[in-house]
Order: C-alpha cells, then structure tokens, then sequence
C-alpha cells in the first residue's frame, strides 16, 4: 500500500458497466514525510475521500478486495483517509543518511 | 519476500471497513547490506511487528492471506519477524 | 521466473505459520550476463537449495505457494529448482 495525495477527479460516461458508480480520483504518491513523489495513480474511492486529502491507496489484484470492488476492473483503491504519520526519528536518519550513499 | 525495516506506523480514522482493527505501519525495504533500497511503503502487519524491528513483507495479493477467511485488501504485509540475516560478506545488522 | 544466485539465509522465528519448517532464503536475481538484477529479495525454498546455487526463482504467488505446498499463504516468491546450466544463442 502507499500513500498519496488526492489532486484530480476522473469523469467517464463510456467506461466498464462494473465501474458505473464508482468515484474515481487522481492521486499522486508521497513519501512518508509528505513528499510529492514521480507517477501518478487513478484509483476508485471507497471511502469518500476528497480533494488534497492523504490517503491509503492498495494496488494491484488486492484491490479489489476493497468495498464494492470485488469481480470488478479495479487495480488500485483508496481504502483509507490518514489521519497522521508518525515515524521512528532514528531510524528515518539512519535511513536517509544510508540513502545519500 | 523483501527484507525491511519498520519505520513508523499511518493512523486512518476513517477507513474501509475489512481494515478495521488493522495496524498500518510504514515500512522501508533494505538491501542485501541492510542499507535502504527504494521507496518506503505502507504495509499491513501480521506478527506484531513494532517501530524499528527488522521483517520480511510479502508483496501482492497473497499478502491478503495472513488475515483469510477476511477479504482484506492489502498488497504489502508484514509476515515475520527476523533474528538474523546470514549473507556472507555482508555487513547487515540487527539493531 | 528469474535466474538468482542464493547469497544468504534469514533466521525468523516469528513468522506466518505456513513458513515455518521451509527455509528463507536471501536471493540475487540475475541478468542473463550474470549482473545483479535490482536488488536482493527472500524466497522460500522448495528442492533444499544451499548458499552459492543458482537458481530458479518463481515470482508471484500462485506458482510460489503451490511450489512449496502452501497454499493460501502469504508467500510470494520461491526457489523450484537449482540451475545446472543455462543455455544461450550468441
């Protein structure tokens, strides 16, 4: 799962018949500080996310274990709405700094 | 299965339901030196993993399967807990 | 499937139920040249492969957990075969 930005909406009229209803968005990945990271993703809402909002995205088959995707064309759906991200300060520098090398 | 680091843990009050109860913890996959390699991730955990423990996660959909008969829609969850990492000529450590 | 070179081995005592008794291994993928891959991953093992071997690394679930006799487990790679010689058309 990652996390990511809600930046955009999607309007289709003439799309799957199992995707008619479903809310679909545009959202880009961050890091866990917050960062914009490259790629974008359209996934289908499931949890009546809005816009800027940081949310939980899952990927690939298991998205379709998400509410109301099941058997449907669904590769990516929001399943959650993030209230906060707390990381390990030590091991994030560590991290970072073995990231630099 | 990638080796990884927890790192820190994302809080969603509101979130689909199959999620409910489930700890969502930010995880960063290591190298074969036990240095970061590539982009940290959001994994679901299954063995009680806890901030700074090194783990092995399962990508895909068979990272659903810790939590079966729930469908929960997860692609990246924790699946163990390591003591040790033996590569010959590598200096990864445990802290 | 991949060609991997074991490098490793991972001792977990605390783990997914359905991995208990296999081994884990630390695994290289190869490029047909021989180069690394990307990066190291773990797999479980299948054909008693040891630190050293090439081998044959499956990498998606159905194949790693029918490979291993899981099924329905959280196992996403595995090594089914040790590799005695690869082959190429120059």
């Amino acid at each position: 799962m990652i996390l990511a930005r809600i930046v955009g909406t999607v309007v289709s009229t003439r799309k799957d018949p199992r995707l008619e209803g479903k809310k679909l968005l545009v959202v880009k990945p961050i890091s866990p500080e917050g960062a914009d990271e490259p790629g974008y993703l359209i996934a289908v809402d499931t949890v009546a996310a809005g816009f800027r909002e940081t949310v939980l995205v899952v990927t690939g088959s298991s998205a379709r274990m998400a509410a109301e995707c099941k058997d449907r064309p669904v590769d990516a759906a929001i399943v959650g709405i993030v209230d906060t991200v707390q990381l390990d300060s030590q091991h994030q520098a560590e991290l970072a700094a073995a990231r630099r090398k | 299965m990638q080796l990884g680091r927890v790192i820190g843990n994302v809080v969603c009050t509101v979130k689909t339901a199959s999620l409910a109860g489930q700890r969502l913890l930010i995880v960063q996959p290591l190298g074969r030196e036990g240095r970061a390699m590539g982009r940290a991730l959001v994994a679901l955990d299954s063995v009680g993993a806890g901030m700074g423990d090194t783990v092995y996660w399962c990508r895909g959909r068979e990272a659903s399967f810790p939590f079966l008969p729930a469908d929960v829609p997860c692609e990246t969850t924790i699946v163990g807990l390591v003591d040790v990492v033996n590569i010959p000529g590598s200096t990864f450590a445990i802290p | 499937m991949l060609i991997a070179r074991i490098i490793g081995d991972v001792v977990a005592t605390h783990k997914a139920p359905s991995h208990h008794g296999r081994k884990i291994l630390v695994v290289q993928p190869l490029d047909l040249d021989g180069s690394d891959r990307g990066g190291a991953v773990l797999a479980l093992d299948s054909v008693d492969a040891g630190i050293g071997d090439r081998v044959l690394l499956v990498t998606e679930g159905f194949s790693a957990m029918t490979a291993v006799g899981r099924p329905d487990s959280p196992i996403d790679m595995a090594v089914i075969g040790v590799i005695d010689a690869v082959h190429l058309d120059d």
